[in-house]
């Protein structure tokens, strides 16, 4: 090629290894927030630091992480799902119905529990995939559909359960019991849970085509349009993805109290939204962070964690606590596009 | 008022790379001057300098006669000075009057005065020769109105200096004569005018003297009527334009590789028809709203189209997305770099390889493997960085073209579209492109190349389908483009 005038070279103010040295150490921004928690807990009170508090908390965490993980995606896709508690909700409602109902036809208890597990995750297939074709094929903004499903599936589901509470037959929920209190290695299984569905959107996002599509998309649709993107496929994934974790977390939460009401799952979508965004995902797409994510919503429990463990501030005051966190942590990568 | 505008020796840098090198003139009030240069030449610098949005690193601006350190465009709005913009800055959810008088809305009693706004507005409309009603949404205005509303809203600042950057981009033959009307008005009255163009045509017709710029240097200024087109453009690179292009390959009397017929989309394009063969480059001419862009759309699916028969390769196609043309062996690089063509908050790799990211997944990514694709394009195309794990925004324009390029043809494309390739980027930048243009062809490619630079075209092409709303209405062999000819069959002068 003939040589370009030296006019072409971009200006760069900084040498190569430096600026990839700053790209890495910008996602360290939470790990670092969570160790100096993780700090101040144990100094303020020595039964913080103990590994029964710390299954305690991760078992805690393992809903709202495994749903921020697919949040993750369709953030990073540009979108945003309000609804996830509501779906919950909807879903634990429902399939403690279903299980209910199988009782005579079905003789083997474990068999029932199986198949609401799995109707749980199907429900939220279904339901993921049902915004994910209002929002690209009926062109509806993300916002709105899920605005929307947010009232519908809360609604259904206090309409089923006759403004009460929804409960699972006790023959099952000692058969179901162990999926949330059951361990393995010493680990409860929704920690063995939260941790593969963690790895698993690691992965997924940063070494699968469908991952950088994700990503593309989020970071400009019609760019990933000219380049021959299915964009429409890989939107409408990234909300039945999303749905699959709202189930996989439903599943585990049904047998921690056998029962759903209207309360159930209540706020869950901030707390996922609040996660995904701490963790370094940025709201408008395009740069999405599984382990961010993961440790943000750890971060988020632990707070809660520490003022139970601790009596500076008022347990009252967690909302506020968050809050906060969130807010500072907006504030300190504002200046990072 | 006179307003009498002189620069000495300024400077500008950005970070460590020098821009502008001690540039100096004056612009004496009551003339049209042309400011020439290629992109990169720093016009679009010092013109920033002059009205605010930047400032400069060193030298003096002074305006009548006093040195003048603009600290935004709001003081230089009140010396007089507005910069009209390539990017309109009007909000497209107000009305006229709201956009004219906005960031300055006049009150009564602590209230906003739209009586005295209308008014106004309706005075500066008149100057413009707009008729329009002042509550009239921007959103309905036509692009030739919303440049009108531009002016307007700069006379309504009493503004008695107006740097026009390339005005008529998007304007048809009749708009931009009511913006020559228009001009010489002003100019009769006293404003001084800066019109940046690259078309030279124009800037004979309209300006009274040329100012060259090159390399973030003042080369010479002389008036225009002493100039010819040929020695504009020469002072512009520098040097003679003859080793721009590279010479042309003879295509294989070989079937054509892509044939289209009947191809119409509604609104746009009417039963157009061509053939692409192997070793071909083939041109796309036309007016702005001529309807080469979205006819390729059309072509790959990504706007509706009403009939057409397609053939890549002698087998019939039809595309209702880019992803299946680039499956069949079409893909296309978009006019629009930044909107449609690169993620620029990505990396380069990451750009690079979205078109053909199977070759890269075994399932999972092979990162290495894209690594090597991205240093494979580097090496090929020329493309200067510093930082291959850099965002494509730290790219300069030329090198995110190039990047963008290479971008269409990392799925191998047996017939690729380049619409036009060399928008926004400097001369050498262009010479790249052009000899990798012809490389394509004769690699046996067939190469489509939609350009609003004529030069371009004849310098490139072997042939060169003319467009004129809508349909095609010639299409010209090597041996017949001359600047001439293009211009009378895009406008139908012929």
């Amino acid at each position: 090629m003939p040589q370009a005038p030296t006019s072409d070279l971009a200006p760069a103010a900084d040498s190569p290894r430096r600026v990839s040295w700053r790209r890495h150490a910008a996602g360290l921004g939470p790990v670092l927030g969570l160790v100096l928690l993780c700090i101040a807990g144990t100094l303020l009170n020595p039964d913080f630091a103990t590994w029964d508090n710390a299954m305690n908390v991760l078992t805690r965490t393992a809903f709202i992480g495994i749903i921020a993980v697919g949040m993750c995606f369709v953030i990073t896709a540009g979108g945003i799902d309000l609804s996830v508690g509501s779906m919950a909700a909807l879903i634990a409602g429902s399939v403690i119905l279903l299980m209910n109902a199988l009782i005579p036809h079905v003789g083997s208890p474990v068999a029932i529990v199986a198949l609401g597990m799995l109707s749980a995750v199907v429900l939220g297939a279904v339901f993921g995939w049902a915004h994910g074709i209002l929002i690209t094929k009926g062109r509806i903004e993300p916002f709105i559909v899920t605005l929307g499903t947010l009232g519908i599936f809360r609604a259904f589901l206090t309409w089923f359960a006759n403004g009460g509470a929804i409960t699972l037959d006790g023959s099952l929920s000692t058969v179901y019991s162990p999926v949330y209190y059951g361990s393995a290695l010493g680990i409860p299984l929704p920690i063995w849970v939260f941790a593969l569905v963690a790895v698993a959107g690691l992965a997924i996002l940063n070494r699968t085509r469908y991952g950088r599509y994700v990503q593309a998309i989020g970071s400009n649709e019609q760019v990933a349009r000219y380049a021959a993107v299915a964009v429409d496929r890989v939107k409408i994934l990234t909300y039945v993805g999303l749905g699959v974790c709202v189930g996989i977390a439903t599943l585990l939460y049904v047998p921690r109290l056998g029962s759903a009401s209207p309360t159930t799952g209540l706020l869950w979508e901030l707390e996922a939204i609040a996660a995904v965004i701490v963790g370094g995902t940025a709201l408008k797409g395009g740069e999405g962070r599984i382990v961010g994510t993961v440790v943000g919503a750890v971060l988020l429990s632990v707070i809660s964690n520490i003022l139970n463990l601790t009596n500076i501030i008022s347990v009252y005051l967690n909302a506020a606590v968050q809050g906060a966190v969130i807010i500072a942590v907006a504030f300190l990568q504002r200046g990072r596009r | 008022m006179s307003l009498h505008v002189r620069f000495t020796d300024i400077v500008k840098d950005f970070g460590p790379v020098r821009v502008l090198h001690g540039v100096s003139f004056d612009l004496e009030p009551g003339h049209v001057y042309g400011l020439l240069g290629e992109n990169g030449a720093g016009k679009s610098t010092l013109m920033k300098i002059l009205s605010g949005y930047e400032s400069a690193s060193g030298g003096e601006l002074s305006v009548a006669s006093s040195p003048c350190r603009f600290k935004d465009s709001r003081e230089a709005e009140a010396a007089g000075i507005v910069l009209i913009h390539q990017e309109f800055n009007l909000a497209e959810d107000l009305t006229v009057a709201q956009n004219v008088f906005l960031g300055r809305e006049p009150l009564r009693r602590g209230w906003l005065d739209d009586t005295a706004m209308r008014a106004a507005t309706r005075e500066v409309l008149a100057q413009v020769g707009l008729h329009l009603s002042p509550d009239t949404p921007v959103r309905d205005l036509i692009v030739a109105e919303k440049q009108l509303v531009e002016i307007a809203k700069a006379l309504s600042r009493h503004a008695r200096l107006l740097v026009m950057d390339e005005p008529t981009a998007t304007l048809t033959p009749s708009e931009t004569e009511r913006l020559f009307g228009l001009i010489r008005r002003l100019r009769e009255q006293g404003t001084t005018i800066v019109y940046i163009s690259h078309k030279l045509d124009e800037v004979e017709r309209i300006t009274d003297e040329v100012l060259v710029m090159r390399d973030g240097r003042f080369v010479t200024r002389a008036p225009t009527a002493s100039l010819t087109r040929q020695q504009m453009a020469n002072l512009m690179v520098g040097r003679e334009l003859v080793d721009m292009f590279p010479p042309r390959q003879p295509v294989v009397d070989a079937p054509p590789l892509l044939r289209v017929r009947h191809l119409s989309v509604p609104g746009w394009a009417h039963d157009v028809a061509f053939d692409v063969r192997p070793g071909e480059v083939l041109g796309f001419a036309g007016l702005v709203g001529a309807g080469r862009t979205e006819l390729f759309e059309g072509l790959l699916g990504l706007r509706p189209r009403s009939g057409g028969d397609v053939e890549l390769d002698g087998r019939p196609v039809r595309f209702d997305n880019p992803r299946q043309a680039a499956s069949k062996g079409l893909t296309y690089l978009s006019e629009d770099r930044k909107g449609k063509g690169l993620h620029l908050r990505l990396s380069l790799s990451d750009n690079l390889t979205l078109m053909n990211l199977d070759r890269h997944a075994r399932p999972w990514l092979d990162l290495a493997s894209e690594r090597r694709a991205l240093d494979q394009a580097i090496a090929g195309h020329g493309i200067r960085t510093r930082d291959p794990e850099a965002p494509a925004s730290s790219l300069s324009g030329g090198n995110q073209q190039k990047l963008a390029i290479a971008k269409v043809l990392q799925p191998d494309p047996r017939v690729v579209v380049l619409d036009e390739p060399t928008r926004g980027v400097d001369v050498g930048a262009k010479r790249d492109i052009y000899f990798l243009i012809q490389r394509l062809a004769a690699e046996g490619r067939g190469v489509v190349v939609v350009s609003s630079e004529l030069i371009e075209l004849i310098g490139l092409c072997h042939r060169v389908v003319v467009m004129r709303g809508g349909r095609v209405s010639a299409t010209l062999d090597a041996g017949h483009l001359t600047e001439e000819e293009l211009i009378a069959h895009a406008t139908g002068t012929h």
